[in-house]
């Protein structure tokens, strides 16, 4: 791990804002400042709360939000929730699957991009949902979806 | 404050806060000097001499493409060398119209545009912001005095989404700048907090929420102030409340509309529950992510610690409270209470076993309250026009057959199949067909409205039959209808949605979030969701109803909380309505809606 990206998990985990510092807002830290968790974030995590490295894994493990290697550079993420389900998440996902030439959640072969499901995105009444790199559309349709993600693909790096 | 706000007051210089504050503390009260600065600043705001536009920007605008329409009309004024004050504003409630514009002329109409692209924005700005010519064929509505209305543009207040509602905890939402205190102030705001330190002891407080019957919005509808006598009553000088902004359900995103809208509700809110309880410190519960709540919540609290509205010695009332905001990954179950306490502490968010309760051992041991978004933002409007006000909102109490009462109002989320999605609040006791058809205009395209799925998904759903239509909202009626009116959200579907497709997408839900702590719930979810995706794919068999009664059942005795126990609701509640369908899947090997080609449930199993 190259020292700029120490530096970042040493300030993420040492500059909490906010007066309650925990094992968990630490882990949420370093994934804003990162957009993962490797072991050295573990490891500073753990020595800041003077918790053991094991206490600090089974917190990153239990919320799927945390990933453990580095991130692609866009996120796709859809909305399977119950309302985008009834407007048809169902399309939008398996259009999204096609336009990343992946048949599940996860990283594509090149690591330009990420696929993710999301259990709500919180703008329900625009479903469905999805959002690239934390920017919410909606409501979207599998051309939309397609197009937006080409767009963002074709836009390059990570926003 | 002005540009932390993200309101830009363009042309007049507003004077600093500090000096006509510290004026004022000598002749009046030191609320009196922040009221009279944040009447100021809305004065110079709405009548000064530069129009206000306000954008929607919260999730559901955002999504819209608010964003978007925001910076096109800040280029747009740039470019034509147009003044004017521009803010973010959250949710007005009628989403189905975002990107919402609207733009409010010195002492003038406020004129709401719908659908805003970035083009029409710049017509908009040309137009009206520089030529003072509202653009009727844009325009949803205006908000002003009838007699004085544009020319073409109905009022907004009869649209039929906003006719019927009656606002109290939404009364800024859409209006404020919600990341500016002194707006929220100057709409009411902190009157509340201030009458109580001055003129009401605790108990006095306490008692007037106890009057209100105030019941929990965040699922189980218990009385507040009830539960807030619990936590009076412990002597322990160290206290919490905690807000519970978790809102994981999908389909529900009021707390967060309450959030990114107007959050500042939300804090006096629970500092006035401190002061009624005797507790000393607050947490306000977010699930990670969600930006404008997040970023607008913390917003006020800093302003609140700088207006001495937070922190020491509150108003020089003696009384001393401090709030923060926490937030949490990923994880349903940490809305559930003894879970949310686990999550602040940093810990997986699995729930506790009770007793101790929370009033005796909460978070990081001490006792606590702990109360949802909505149940806090209705504080406020109690406290200053007092308990019975509020407790003559909504429905009466008929013990006899089980029903003890719903005062105020409901605030429902409604998505969907729905003609108008969005965000209303309606006093408790209108029947759902008002809320469904005479407000949001029924299933679109001339649909029939078949289901709805209310409270979250282990609310389970209801057939949209005549006689559910005209269910009362009211927490108990729903409950003996075999529904959880719960936190108000409320999904549509119509007959093009398979009940059986839809009981499964709910059920991957549950199997998805379940916290892993029993292994009825772990295993029982996942079993359930096997069972229904067999079903879905026409290979079900008789076997598999009686399988999912005797799952559901363990489920229910061998869970620790409502997530396991509630967690066969939706089968059940399905079953119950639209047992039909379930029989043409495994008997008739037949769809019945537009069932997906590919069967699709993402699955986690946490331990
Ligand atoms: C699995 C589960 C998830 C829950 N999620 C939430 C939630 O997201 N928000 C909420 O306010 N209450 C949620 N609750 C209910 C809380 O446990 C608690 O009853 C509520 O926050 C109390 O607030 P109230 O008294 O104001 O209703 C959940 C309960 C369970 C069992
Ligand atoms: S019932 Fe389910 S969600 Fe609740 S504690 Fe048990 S395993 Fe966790
Ligand atoms: S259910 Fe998809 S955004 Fe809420
Ligand atoms: S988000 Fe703007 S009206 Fe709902």
């Amino acid at each position: 791990m190259d020292n700029a990206t120490k530096k970042l998990i040493t300030d993420a985990v040492g500059n909490q804002p906010q007066s309650t510092v925990t094992v968990l807002s630490s882990l949420l830290a370093v994934e804003d400042a990162i957009g993962y968790i490797p072991k050295e974030a573990v490891e500073a995590v753990a020595q800041r709360m003077a918790a053991t490295v094991n206490d600090v894994w089974a917190v990153a493990t239990f919320y799927p939000n945390f990933r453990f290697d580095p991130p692609t550079e866009h996120r796709i993420e859809v909305c399977w929730g119950p309302s985008c389900h009834v407007m048809g998440a169902t399309g939008v996902i398996a259009a999204a699957q096609d336009a990343l030439q992946l048949s599940d959640e996860g990283d594509t072969p090149d690591g330009k991009a990420t696929l993710r499901y999301n259990t709500c995105l919180g703008a329900c009444s625009h479903a469905p949902v999805m959002a690239i790199d934390h920017h919410l559309a909606g409501p979207v349709t599998p051309d939309s979806a397609r197009a937006r993600i080409a767009a963002s693909l074709s836009a390059g790096g990570r926003h | 404050m002005t540009t932390t706000a993200g309101t830009e007051i363009a042309g007049t210089e507003i004077a600093g806060t500090e000096a006509a504050g510290a004026e004022a503390a000598e002749t009046e009260s030191q609320f009196d000097g922040i009221l009279a600065e944040a009447n100021r600043r809305w004065e110079a705001l709405t009548a000064g001499d530069a129009p206000w536009v306000r954008v929607g920007t919260g999730l559901a605008g955002e999504a819209a493409g608010g964003f978007e329409t925001l910076a096109a009309a800040r280029a747009a004024l740039d470019a034509q060398g147009v003044k004017a004050n521009v803010s973010e504003v959250g949710t007005l409630g009628l989403c189905f119209a975002e990107p919402l514009l609207d733009v409010q002329t010195p002492g003038g109409p406020r004129v709401f545009y719908q659908n805003v692209t970035p083009e029409m924005a710049e017509r908009i700005v040309a137009e009206h912001v520089g030529g003072g010519n509202p653009v009727a064929e844009y325009a949803l509505g205006y908000l002003g005095e009838r007699e004085a209305g544009p020319e073409g543009i109905a009022h907004l207040d009869d649209h039929p989404m906003r006719a019927l509602e009656t606002r109290i905890a939404l009364r800024n939402a859409g209006h404020i700048d919600p990341s500016d205190i002194y707006q929220y102030i100057a709409n009411g705001g902190y009157a509340a907090l201030n009458k109580a330190l001055t003129a009401m002891t605790q108990d006095d407080t306490l008692n007037e929420v106890r009057s209100s019957g105030l019941r929990g919005r965040g699922g189980a509808a218990f009385p507040a102030g009830v539960k807030w006598g619990f936590l009076a009553g412990n002597p322990d000088p160290d206290k919490y409340i905690l807000c519970n902004c978790e809102e994981g359900d999908p389909g529900a995103f009021n707390d967060r509309g309450i959030l990114e809208s107007d959050p500042a509700t939300v804090v006096e809110g629970i500092t006035i529950a401190g002061y009624a309880c005797r507790a000393n410190r607050g947490y306000i519960f977010i699930r990670h992510g969600h930006n404008q709540p997040i970023d607008r919540t913390r917003a006020v609290i800093a302003q609140a610690y700088e207006l001495g509205l937070l922190g020491e010695n509150i108003l020089g009332s003696g009384f001393s409270f401090d709030v923060e905001v926490a937030l949490t990954g990923d994880s349903y179950v940490s809305g559930e209470e003894t879970a949310l306490m686990e999550a602040i502490e940093g810990k997986r968010s699995m729930p506790r076993f009770r007793p101790p309760f929370p009033a005796q051992v909460g978070v990081f041991g001490q006792p606590s309250n702990i109360n949802n978004v909505k149940t806090l933002a209705y504080v406020p409007e109690i406290i200053a026009r007092g308990g019975q006000w509020f407790a003559d909102i909504g429905t009466p109490a008929d013990r006899d057959n089980g029903i003890n009462g719903s005062s105020g109002t409901a605030i429902l989320c409604l998505s969907g199949a729905i003609t108008y999605p969005g965000l209303v609040e309606v006093p408790l006791g209108m029947t759902l067909r008002q809320v469904l058809f005479d407000m949001a205009g029924g299933a679109p395209n001339g649909k029939r409205m078949k289901l709805l799925q209310t409270g979250g998904p282990l609310g389970g759903v209801l057939s949209a039959s005549d006689e559910n239509l005209d269910l009362v909202l009211d927490f108990d009626v729903f409950r003996m209808a075999g529904a959880i009116l719960g936190s108000g959200g409320i999904i549509v579907a119509d007959e093009d949605t398979c009940a059986v497709d839809l009981t499964r997408n709910l059920i991957a839900f549950c199997q998805y979030e379940s916290c892993g702590k029993c292994f009825p719930c772990r295993m029982g979810m996942s079993h359930l969701l096997e069972i229904l995706e067999r079903i879905s794919r026409l290979e079900g068999t008789e076997e598999d109803l009686t399988l999912m009664r005797s799952v559901g059942e363990n489920m229910q005795a061998g869970s620790l909380c409502g997530h396991g126990q509630l967690g066969f609701n939706p089968v059940s509640s399905a079953l119950r309505y639209f047992g039909d369908e379930f029989e043409a899947h495994i008997r008739e090997k037949r769809h019945t809606g537009d069932c997906p080609e590919q069967v699709f449930s993402p699955r986690l199993t946490r331990r």
